[in-house]
């Protein structure tokens, strides 16, 4: 185990204590417990997270700006909003599997927002914008020094809205708004039915939805977040919790002292951090083909490598 | 302080926003003056104003065609100068002066504006209308450290500069359309978000999470394009970003 994992302090596998942000979440309910405590006590003032279009369209003023028709019913289409209470939060919990522009609302939150300290939830390449954006804030004015808790999330590929819709309504066979939560893992894509049904999907079936942008990522599990977090390498209903830079590891510290989670060591959970291990060279190893693939693409032309 | 670097500053056809950025590193800039940098000249903030021959010149504006004076003083600046940065949209890309169509007294015929490196080779891009008083603060230092510092330092602010560099050998236009050539239809865009928040015109917003670019209100100024973690991205880089941060906030103490 080694450069995949990216850089981090600690590691432990952690579930929120509260009950009612576990009845929500996806897993352990990391994000929302940890967004939850740094708004109870100041270490932010609000958190960019991935809420549905439902919300959006009950709450305009928290939105990002999008022209969409918001009348039209759209279940789990995501919205970047920002929100600054808990049960907004808990509204905004759980996975989507399809694309919220959470960057888009970093600026945003400053000015009209009017926040001076910024929680945002990304996945790796929004974690990867975020921090060229700190290094390099060449339209982010005065945004920098305003983050102060990144939570990157693990992920594997994103999907289109249109692809979530197509494996959802003709793969699994079940309307959108039906459905009560989405996950993969063991191999599958899950969609869980509100009335208990529960259908599985091999991934091979998913495959070819994948947003084509995620397959030139190099990163598997949100090596620039301040935490990154996701339910590979720990046991159902728990999450892996990487502590990785310094405000992750001062806001993992008071979280933990005032009771937030529990935790059990890393070593001493299954599957553990060699799943997360294998899963990040698995992705790591095929993008890499990838973007060396397309250096040869057409005949004597390539197809443009972002990467210095 | 015999160690600083000296700088110049080339106002050409811009509207002195980029001046205003620096300044807005307020304690940051007299830190900046006090330390590292001998500002040899620079309208507005400087008594001297002509051009002299300088380690760094910063740039802000485009170039005037029709105006000899400025034709003269982009040369000068980069015959000069050992690194020519051209600082904010206009002096990168053309800007809001790509729009010019001339007619406006008391120089009707001055309509005709070309971003500097339509003219001379230019080293460092630094994008954005306006670009941000941290971004600038940032180059500044490491273009210190790339001509004063230790081996360590030159190296890092070499991995730092490089993209600009990089972007600055890429051409003289980029705007949202950039963004569609070089990234979207590339199959490299993933949705970040990212360019619309760089956008200083909101001409970007993201449907179903893909980016949706308002072209006539676009004033190609290069921000969405450079801001966008897949037009350019060195892992070297970014992932220091925490000890690059410090040192940056530490150099101005």
């Amino acid at each position: 185990m080694g450069a995949e994992l990216g850089k981090y302090k600690s590691c432990v596998s952690a579930r929120s204590t509260d009950k009612e942000i576990l009845r929500h979440a996806q897993d352990g309910g990391i994000v929302t417990q940890l967004f939850g405590f740094a708004l109870d006590e100041g270490i932010i003032d609000g958190a960019i997270v991935a809420a549905t279009k439902e919300f959006a369209h009950k709450h305009p003023s928290k939105a990002m700006v999008d022209n969409s028709n918001m009348e039209f019913h759209e279940p789990w289409r995501p919205i970047p909003v920002v929100v600054t209470t808990k049960a907004d939060l808990l509204a905004a919990a759980g996975t989507k599997y399809n694309i919220s522009p959470n960057m888009s609302l970093i600026k945003e939150a400053t000015r009209s927002f009017g926040l001076d300290k910024i929680g945002i939830v990304g996945t790796p390449c929004q974690m990867q914008g975020l921090r060229k954006g700190q290094l390099y804030p060449i339209g982010l004015r005065d945004v920098g020094a305003s983050i102060a808790l990144a939570v990157g999330i693990f992920c594997m590929e994103n999907f289109p809205y249109q692809s979530i819709l197509q494996l959802v309504e003709d793969h699994a066979a079940m309307k959108m708004e039906s459905v009560k939560k989405m996950e993969i893992g063991k191999g599958k894509f899950w969609v869980y039915g509100k009335r208990g049904q529960i259908v599985q999907l091999p991934l091979k079936v998913t495959h070819k939805y994948e947003q084509p942008g995620c397959h030139v990522c190099l990163d598997y599990v949100a090596n620039l977040g301040d935490i990154s977090t996701g339910s590979v390498g720990s046991p159902d209903g728990w999450s892996t919790v990487f502590v990785r830079s310094k405000i992750g590891d001062s806001v993992w510290g008071k979280a933990m002292a005032a009771g937030c989670f529990e935790t059990q060591p890393i070593e001493k959970v299954k599957p553990g951090l060699e799943l997360v291990s294998k899963l990040a060279n698995e992705k790591i190893t095929k993008n890499k083909a990838t973007v060396e693939a397309r250096k040869t693409f057409g005949v004597g032309k390539g197809l443009r490598n972002p990467y210095i | 302080m015999a160690d600083k670097i000296t700088v110049g500053y080339t106002h050409l056809s811009g509207c002195t926003g980029c001046t205003v950025a620096l300044a807005d590193n307020y304690g940051g800039l007299l830190t900046l003056l006090d330390k590292y940098v001998d500002l040899k000249y620079m309208p507005t903030l400087a008594d001297a104003r002509h051009i002299q021959q300088v380690d760094v010149s910063f740039v802000e504006g485009s170039v005037c065609i029709n105006d000899k004076l400025a034709v003269a003083e982009i040369k000068e600046t980069r015959e000069k100068s050992t690194v020519v940065v051209a600082l904010g949209g206009c002096a990168c890309y053309g800007n809001i002066t790509r729009f010019s169509r001339g007619g406006q007294q008391n120089q009707p015929a001055h309509e005709a504006f070309l971003p500097i490196g339509d003219l001379i080779k230019v080293d460092v891009y630094i994008p954005g209308c306006a670009p941000t008083p941290q971004m600038i603060r940032n180059v500044a230092v490491m273009a210190y450290l790339l001509l004063k510092g230790t081996k360590e330092q030159k190296d890092l602010a070499t991995a730092f500069l490089k993209p600009l560099m990089m972007a600055a050998q890429r051409g003289t236009t980029a705007c949202f359309c950039d963004l569609m050539t070089d990234v979207i239809n590339q199959g490299l865009c993933m949705g970040c978000g990212s360019c619309a928040a760089a956008c200083p015109v909101r001409a970007i917003t993201h449907e179903y999470g893909k980016p949706q670019g308002v072209r006539d209100l676009c004033i190609k100024c290069g921000a969405c394009y450079n801001q966008c973690p897949r037009s350019w991205f060195s892992f070297d880089v970014v992932e220091n970003y925490e000890a690059i941060n410090e040192a940056i906030m530490a150099a101005l103490q």
